[in-house]
């Protein structure tokens, strides 16, 4: 575990921001931290970075109490970004890695590192407001991982970003979490946690809702239903003996009771010498597991 | 270097490699220079080309006249009135001067008369009225018998020095209270004005951070309360660099521009006087100026400067940390933020009033005193009492409170600014400000 939230509460006066929250973040995971606006999220990311601290609970940080230390090993790029307008771009990363503990020489080694990375070795004595959206983000992103950080929160890493960037901020999260770095992965874009996160949590006012390994999940909630392509017609009593959610155009869409009857589908189909050209378990959208969890506890 | 030290520096260093900063600060002594040169050059000018005058002194009481002021007197040389009058149409004259009898000794107006087509300028018409009453002021005492001597003997100059009954104190001169003033004035405005522009710069600073959302980038850094002390002391430090570049180049421009001028500064030239001042006894002034130096001299100046600093320190960590925390509590909307403002400013403003209005008529009355030793107004009001030798406990009291105040003002704030810091979107009011007092870390 690389990070350990335990039975973690957060009150601002009569308000519970954060309430008795626990999840485990695993080494090396790309984790997504998923809720509704006002769920918690950032008050929660707060008390993991240190900014606030929890009412009662405890935060464990590679199985040491949050402390002193812990912001060096942490890299935030919050929702609410900002530089400096008026620094130079090499100025004010040297001063955040010194903020995050790098010494002077380290700090210049490590900006040195970046710049060559993204090729803008002659940005440093640029201004930041001299700088475009896109490009502040990504001096952004060089401030949030210049210190080497073993946990990376992201959140809403890419509001704001143009193709180009957010590819180009994939690959380098990618690349970084194979190099062993965890990164919480804070969003509510659902079709980027399918793409990018193996384990996520999700908080509703304040509450945690699920939580768990993204397929396990997908797993739980998928609803038995299949997609079938096929060349020509199906046979006259198909809608007889399963029963179709929809149909268009050469596909259709079925709905088992159980699991293991996709093979009676499969066999039946072969059997009536149906052509077969697609065959798929539609497993639920993070969107709709997302909106469906929502509403229930909303119900609840 | 610590993460304080870094933040510090930042602060410190954006601020005063600023082209406003450098420009403000330099431009206070220039300004300086400018004022003193054209003092100068005004003292010196002399108004125009010379103006020559015929005098025709029908009663013989002025006689011959030197030329001062731009003015030439030329007798008119036994000419009439009308001969006169046709030269200064040739021009060979500006104009006549007619000086009439006096008719009787006891007149104590009399008119003389000026012909010319051209205006007679105020400075002139000032110089000769002036000249032509000395004149006939002799006339008169000629022609009575009287003594010059004694005549003098008659004008007596009062001054009241203030002599202590009891006390083994330094006896006070007439100058004690004007040079107490002047010192105790300059020392209020200078701590009002820094603490107000300092103060308000941290605000802006505070917000600015606050809506360009680097703020909570670097929360994930430092602590809250570092921030906030780093942009305090950082901004601090601004101020204090200003006040010595101020009084270091006010110093010197005073003792270079009378240097470059050859103007004599310490023959009272410093002072603009008025045309017709009167001729002040060089060797009375040396003794004012030295007498003067005298009472500076008498004040204690190591205890004035320690208290000075330390009233400042205390005054701008006291407003400028209720500045950063109303800073943090504003939104992007300054105009919104003025009614959460306008509490921190008062209290300066009224301190200053107090001294202004109540400190200069009797240092030691009881609204004074009062002001001296409440800390929100002890930063302006005490540093103007300190000038007037008050009682020591009431400056060491007045010391003790101020700087116990400036800890509890910077732990207060920080309570504040750790909550309005990461707070967006909501109009915050002091209620709710009181609330984030008993927010938990």
């Amino acid at each position: 575990m690389i990070l350990s939230i335990q039975n973690v509460v957060k009150t601002y006066g009569n308000y519970t921001a954060v309430d008795q929250v626990s999840f485990d973040v695993p080494k090396g995971s790309v984790f997504g931290l998923l809720g509704p606006n006002g769920a918690g999220k950032t008050s929660l990311i707060r008390m993991i970075t240190t900014i606030t601290g929890p009412d009662s609970g405890a935060i464990y940080l590679e199985g040491e109490k949050l402390n002193e230390r812990t912001p060096e090993k942490i890299g935030y790029m919050p929702e609410e970004r900002g530089l400096y307008k008026k620094m130079k771009v090499g100025d004010h990363l040297q001063y955040l890695a010194q903020l995050k503990g790098l010494t002077q020489e380290q700090a210049k080694k490590a900006i040195h590192y970046w710049f060559e990375k993204f090729g803008i070795e002659d940005w440093a004595p640029k201004k930041v407001e001299d700088l475009s959206k896109g490009m502040q983000q990504k001096i952004q992103f060089i401030a949030t991982v210049i210190h080497q950080p073993r946990l990376l929160i992201l959140d809403e890493p890419f509001t704001g970003l143009d193709p180009i960037n957010t590819t180009l901020i994939k690959e380098e999260i990618a690349r970084l979490n194979a190099s062993g770095i965890s990164i919480i992965f804070s969003t509510h874009r659902m079709e980027q946690v399918e793409e990018m996160c193996d384990h996520i949590v999700l908080i509703n006012k304040g509450k945690n809702v699920l939580y768990g390994e993204v397929q396990d999940i997908k797993n739980q909630y998928k609803q038995n239903l299949y997609r079938v392509e096929t060349q020509g017609d199906l046979p006259a009593d198909f809608g007889d003996r399963f029963s179709v959610n929809a149909q268009e155009n050469g596909a259709v869409v079925v709905q088992l009771d159980d699991e293991a009857k996709s093979n009676e589908l499969l066999a039946y189909l072969i059997g009536k010498q149906v052509r077969i050209t697609h065959f798929e378990e539609i497993l639920p959208t993070f969107n709709e597991i997302f909106i469906r969890r929502v509403g229930e506890t909303q119900e609840a | 270097m610590s993460k304080l030290g870094l933040i510090i520096k930042r602060e410190y260093l954006t601020r005063v490699t600023k082209r406003s900063f450098i420009i403000g600060t330099l431009l206070a002594p220039i300004g300086l220079a400018v004022y003193l040169l054209v003092i100068i050059g005004l003292t010196k000018y002399d108004s125009g080309s010379e103006l020559k005058v015929a005098v025709l002194d029908e009663a013989g009481m002025v006689k011959q006249l030197p030329d001062s002021k731009g003015v030439r007197y030329i007798p008119s040389g036994g000419k009439t009135l009308d001969e006169l009058k046709s030269e200064v149409e040739a021009e060979k004259y500006d104009g006549v001067l007619r000086i009439p009898p006096l008719g009787t000794f006891q007149k104590k107006e009399h008119t003389i008369f000026y012909y010319s087509d051209k205006k007679l300028a105020p400075e002139k018409s000032i110089a000769i009225e002036k000249r032509i009453g000395e004149r006939i002021r002799n006339f008169k005492i000629d022609s009575l018998h009287l003594d010059p001597k004694t005549l003098d003997m008659l004008d007596t100059d009062i001054s009241i020095d203030p002599e202590k009954i009891n006390g083994t104190g330094e006896d006070d001169s007439k100058y004690t209270a004007g040079v107490g003033l002047a010192i105790g004035g300059i020392m209020t405005f200078l701590m009002f004005m820094m603490v107000l522009v300092y103060g308000q710069m941290v605000m802006r600073s505070v917000m600015e951070e606050k809506t360009s959302r680097i703020v909570e980038v670097m929360m994930s850094s430092v602590k809250p309360f570092e921030l906030m002390l780093g942009k305090i002391l950082g901004t601090g430090a601004v101020g204090l660099t200003q006040m010595v570049i101020w009084v270091l180049l006010s110093g010197a421009v005073t003792f270079i521009i009378p240097l470059v001028t050859g103007f004599d500064a310490a023959a009272g030239g410093g002072m603009p006087t008025t045309m017709d001042a009167p001729q002040i006894d060089p060797d009375q002034l040396q003794g004012e100026g030295l007498r003067i130096m005298a009472e500076l001299g008498k004040q204690n100046w190591p205890l004035i400067i320690f208290a000075f600093i330390i009233f400042f320190l205390g005054g701008y960590f006291i407003y400028s940390s209720m500045f950063a925390a109303i800073g943090s509590a504003m939104g992007d909307d300054l105009g919104e933020g003025q009614s959460l403002v306008l509490p921190v400013t008062i209290p300066l403003i009224l301190s200053f009033y107090i001294v202004s209005m109540a400190g200069w008529r009797n240092p030691d009355s009881g609204l004074m005193v009062f002001a001296s030793l409440f800390p929100l107004f002890s930063p302006i009001a005490m540093p103007f009492r300190m000038a007037f030798n008050p009682p020591w406990w009431q400056i060491a009291l007045s010391l003790i409170l101020v700087v116990l105040s400036a800890f509890f003002f910077v732990w207060l704030a920080g309570r504040i600014y750790r909550v309005g810091i990461l707070l967006y979107g909501k109009k915050v009011t002091f209620k709710e400000i009181g609330k984030w007092l008993f927010y938990k870390g």
